[in-house]
């Protein structure tokens, strides 16, 4: 977990380094946009905003979605907190589930200690 | 003393849960086949859920059916049994939306490390199994955990 977490953090982290991709998030966030326009929006190259893009996207922090021949942009499908909570969730069940568990396994021990006699003949 | 779970979300589609028993394989492997062992376990008490049936045909190409008190169904098939080692079902309640389950054992010094694997078709289903059941369960494991203090349990 920890090392999925890191190199998910680290993608996040390298994605909202630049102040570009931060705005371009920023916009995503109230609305979909084309590459085009998000190139427009932030004065660059067509070229220099799908590097951008590719940046985010990678991150899962932006998807993106070819319909004819416009990429449209929207926020990505990562959401930290809710992923953090997911696991959580997820991890509670399996501990619940798995102490449970260690005390059938327990009762089968003592269990096995007496009848692994009569299991061998 | 509890042994540690890790659990881990290897994609957007997988996640692998790791334990280690203090119990060789051959046990734990049991307590995973035995209608009436895993039903012990698998619907924690917390859940606030009963079982009301527990159909388990563990061999490969078997089928399994959990029925829930609550008018929940759970059913599925085995793919892959090898004794005291493996075990692997297709989930088929949810359609096209069924997971894979993947479980393993691995013994060593007569403890079993056990990793259990969930495979899922999409994100949206992997998502969507987190935020059904299990959030249900936060809810009553609140309650477990106040029912524990009152008890004193240890």
């Amino acid at each position: 977990m920890v090392q999925y977490l890191d190199a998910g953090l680290d993608a996040s982290f390298a994605a909202l380094s630049d102040a570009t991709r931060r705005g371009v998030l920023e916009q995503l966030g109230r609305a979909e946009a084309s590459i085009s326009d998000l190139a427009e929006k932030f004065n660059m190259t067509l070229t220099g905003m799908k590097k951008h893009v590719g940046v985010l996207e990678r991150a899962g922090l932006v998807r993106t979605e070819k319909v004819g021949r416009v990429r449209t942009c929207k926020i990505g499908p990562r959401r930290l907190e809710e992923e953090m909570a997911w696991l959580d969730r997820y991890r509670q069940l399996w501990e619940a589930r798995f102490d449970e568990l260690d005390k059938v396994v327990e009762e089968l021990k003592r269990k096995g200690q007496v009848d692994g006699r009569k299991k061998r003949e | 003393m509890k042994n540690r779970t890790t659990v881990e979300r290897k994609s957007e589609r997988e996640t692998v849960v790791t334990r280690t028993f203090n119990a060789p394989a051959r046990i734990v492997f049991e307590a995973w086949t035995k209608p009436e062992l895993f039903k012990k376990w698998w619907l924690p008490k917390s859940m606030g859920m009963t079982l009301i049936a527990c159909e388990m045909d563990v061999r490969t190409g078997g089928t399994y059916r959990l029925v829930f008190g609550q008018g929940m169904e759970f059913f599925g098939r085995y793919t892959e049994v090898t004794p005291h080692s493996r075990l692997v079902w297709i989930n088929e309640e949810g359609g096209d939306n069924g997971s894979v389950t993947t479980v393993t054992f691995e013994e060593e010094g007569g403890k079993t490390l056990l990793v259990v694997s969930e495979l899922y078709n999409s994100k949206e289903a992997l998502d969507a199994a987190g935020t059904g059941a299990a959030d249900a369960l936060v809810e009553t494991f609140q309650q477990l955990d106040e029912l524990l203090v009152t008890l004193g349990a240890s």
